[in-house]
């Protein structure tokens, strides 16, 4: 006691430094060891995983092609009033003219036009076919040149074509989420698109709709599944779960393609109606290439996702519990809703997450069954993807189904709580 | 230290496999019989003679996506493409496809005639090399469409007659044309038609009096097991594709070549290859392309030969034994009424319309 008040300063370790700065170095050196375990799989997840949806992700604002194809004319947009009503002056057309001459020797130039054509129909074919002309010119000695380019397309002599290259001039745009949620950037500000192209929000809509129609159907068919498997001996459930690890394992392709053959108007199912005399032979059920197609074959492609973690849950709930319960005169009903379901609501919760999840960025099995009212807003992704190569809204769209994912993990741990999912 | 040292030669190993050797090339093709009758017709012959490997890669529906990806990479890992004429045209503008100089590039035909002659108005591109003529048209079940099978193709659009599911390609392309085409407007006009929104619409609501009997494919694989298996009553496709379900697997199934749509397939070289990769296409390609070859390559597949001069080499098919002319798009009985497919009015318009039918679809 006396020692400690007498020698009043930080207390210090055997080598003389103080005690706290050496235990932090220590930790430090601790800390760093299990870092450098840790590193190569974090480096892997970074290069690999999270630069390039980054990079993807980056695209949905990224907009620097008309700088960059057209940095003359740009910068001679400037000076100019879009909403005048006029057409710019000699200067922005002869920068213009330079500019493409450039474009069209490097073929820039239906890069441009495909990516202003999703902003103003026609934009691509006009400079697809004024870049033939346009390039045979030369810049120096051919002006003055505004009567000449408007000669070569009318569409030029147009303050619309102006207005719209001076909107969608700046490196960075909102134009590629406004479409992405059926609206379009104008020089007049943000605008609804036409009605017959207005389709995406319904998509998100139904994508979301049609989820949560597959998660309720995957709980009310796994919960009896995994109940039985959690109460049976051990060897009778353990042959009861390769029946559902099975198909688990199995190929989705295959199966997906197993349920064409089951659905379709010719197929197994309508078949065995038929023959059984349920369905008359002209009035086959149309259960394929639509919404009910999608559903089916998703609720049974998620479904072991559903069954395994409530499988692991009811696992521990130990028996003895609906046992007291029934010696205190609880009937059959009370004893499920009372003591047995509330403690598989982990389980449901683990597996309603991770179907959800599953279920909203689902591609192949809607592409395959579920003809043109059946598919997802992930199928329309990989439409502009390779297809339509409007890589800008497909990056917008994933960024906006990605939002909509994590609102929705937020949510649930609002309500349910996330401590609550337990896998096993 | 020791395990530092492996994992180094390791990943020094699996580096140099990783890159391209000096005698292996990557062809795209479509994959299914066509690929196998390329294999047979070019690559086999080809690798035979020069002793180079080439690698299969079967991506060429999503050729045009996956090389401006390789061209921004900087990093292009295909030889030689296999593409329609439109994604071509389409290439070539964008400058991810190299110009080809048909006269010096290509082998001339056997009697001395040019190359450029030789394939005639079927160079629609600088950059392309057309290898056959195929063509999109429909075929129907015999047993299934009642005493008067259809002769013409608005038997598409007749729903009292032919009652039952028919299959359509899930894009504007050809069926707004045939759209048009049954809704009165003649054969000429149907592009000038079909650049107006007005006609556009026109198209939509002709062929929105049979959306709820059809069944939209998006693999040329489609139609041929939906005839098969009776799921639809008649579906548009490729010929090539309906000639195997008819002839190789005999199925009850007939050629409507009614309106039949011609369109091209054939070969680029992807734009910034290395010099050595360069000169490796273009030997495969003056190979491919001879008249002989081409013609070869119709013993395998249903497909009209691109060059004049090789119509009158094709011969029978390998292993079936019939002859294939009466089979080609190309044969004067089978091209009574065709429709020629304009791919400059596609490649112009094709973002615009694409987003009104799939709109459309949606609806």
């Amino acid at each position: 006691m006396t020692d400690a008040t007498q020698n009043a300063g930080p207390m210090l370790a055997a080598d003389g430094t103080p005690l706290k700065q050496s235990l932090a170095r220590s930790l430090r050196r601790q800390k760093l060891r299990a870092l450098m375990l840790v590193a190569p799989l974090l480096l892997f997840v970074l290069f690999s995983f999270i630069v390039p949806i980054a990079s993807m992700l980056f695209r949905s604002v990224e907009n620097g092609i008309v700088q960059e194809t057209l940095p003359l004319t740009v910068e001679a947009l400037q000076s100019w009033e879009e909403n005048s009503g006029e057409l710019p002056d000699e200067a922005v057309y002869d920068a213009f003219v330079q500019d493409m001459v450039v474009a069209v020797d490097n073929k820039t130039h239906t890069r441009l036009g495909s990516r202003l054509n999703y902003e103003e129909t026609g934009m691509s074919s006009m400079f697809r076919r004024s870049g033939r002309k346009m390039g045979k010119l030369d810049p120096e000695t051919d002006g003055p040149f505004k009567d000449q380019v408007i000669e070569i397309h009318e569409g030029w002599g147009d303050p619309q074509t102006w207005a719209v290259i001076k909107t969608h001039s700046p490196a960075v745009t909102n134009g590629y989420f406004l479409n992405a949620v059926d609206m379009r950037r104008t020089p007049e500000g943000a605008q609804a698109q036409p009605e017959d192209k207005q389709i995406l929000i319904k998509l998100f809509g139904r994508t979301l709709f049609m989820s949560l129609v597959i998660t309720a159907s995957c709980i009310l068919l796994a919960y009896p599944v995994s109940y039985l498997l959690a109460t049976l001996p051990m060897r009778v459930s353990n042959l009861l779960m390769i029946l559902v690890l099975l198909p688990f394992w199995t190929s989705l392709l295959v199966r997906t393609s197993a349920w064409k053959v089951m659905l379709q108007q010719q197929g197994v199912i309508n078949e065995t109606l038929v023959w059984l005399g349920l369905v008359a032979d002209d009035a086959r059920l149309v259960i394929i290439n639509n919404q009910i197609g999608t559903i089916i074959a998703m609720t049974h492609i998620l479904l072991p996702f559903m069954i395994l973690p409530m499988y692991s849950v009811m696992q521990t709930i130990p028996e003895s519990y609906t046992r007291a319960a029934k010696s205190m005169g609880a009937t059959n009903w009370t004893t499920f809703w009372r003591i047995y379901f509330p403690q598989s609501i982990p389980g449901i919760g683990a597996g309603s997450i991770l179907v959800f999840i599953l279920a909203i960025g689902y591609y192949i099995t809607p592409e395959i069954v579920g003809g043109t009212k059946g598919v997802f807003i992930s199928n329309r992704i990989a439409y502009h993807i390779s297809s339509s190569l409007n890589w800008g809204l497909a990056a917008a769209l994933g960024t906006i189904l990605l939002a909509v994912v994590l609102l929705l993990y937020w949510c649930y741990d609002k309500i349910v709580g996330i401590d609550n999912v337990k896998l096993g | 230290m020791k395990a530092t040292k492996t994992l180094l030669t390791t990943a020094a190993v699996a580096i140099a496999a990783g890159g391209v050797s000096a005698e292996e090339m990557t062809i795209v093709s479509w994959g299914g019989a066509y690929s196998k009758s390329q294999l047979k017709a070019y690559h086999e012959p080809y690798s035979e003679k020069t002793g180079v490997t080439i690698l299969n890669d079967d991506s060429s529906a999503e050729a045009v996506a996956k090389l401006r990806a390789m061209n921004e990479a900087g990093n292009i890992t295909w030889d030689v493409v296999d593409v329609v004429a439109a994604d071509a045209i389409r290439l070539c503008d964008e400058g991810l496809a190299m110009e080809i100089d048909p006269d010096t590039m290509l082998a001339p035909a056997p009697d001395g005639t040019s190359a450029a002659d030789d394939f005639g108005d079927l160079l629609v591109s600088d950059c392309f090399i057309p290898q056959i003529v195929y063509s999109t048209t429909f075929g129907y079940r015999t047993d299934l469409v009642g005493d008067t099978p259809p002769t013409e193709i608005c038997a598409v659009f007749d729903l009292e007659n032919y009652p039952g599911k028919r299959s359509l390609e899930k894009r504007p392309i050809n069926n707004m044309e045939w759209a048009l085409l049954c809704d009165g407007v003649a054969k000429d006009d149907v592009y000038d038609v079909l650049a107006t929104p007005e006609g556009q619409d026109q198209a939509l609501a002709k062929l929105d009096t049979i959306k709820d009997s059809v069944v939209w494919w998006s693999a040329g694989a489609d139609t041929p097991q939906l005839l098969a298996d009776g799921e639809v009553i008649m579906g548009s496709t490729y010929n090539g594709r309906l000639f195997s379900v008819i002839e190789e697997q005999k199925q009850p199934v007939a050629m409507l070549w009614d309106a039949q749509v011609f369109d091209l397939d054939g070969w680029i070289i992807p734009a910034g290859l290395s010099e050595e990769r360069q000169q490796r296409a273009l030997d495969y390609i003056m190979f491919a392309t001879d008249t002989q070859r081409l013609a070869d390559q119709a013993k395998y597949i249903s497909y009209g030969p691109a060059r004049a001069s090789s119509a009158p080499l094709v011969g029978q098919h390998a292993e079936l034994g019939i002859d294939m002319a009466p089979h080609m798009p190309t044969d004067p009985e089978n091209a009574k009424n065709t429709f020629l497919y304009n791919y400059e009015f596609w490649a112009d318009y094709r973002d615009d319309i694409d987003a009104k039918f799939q709109a459309w679809l949606a609806q």
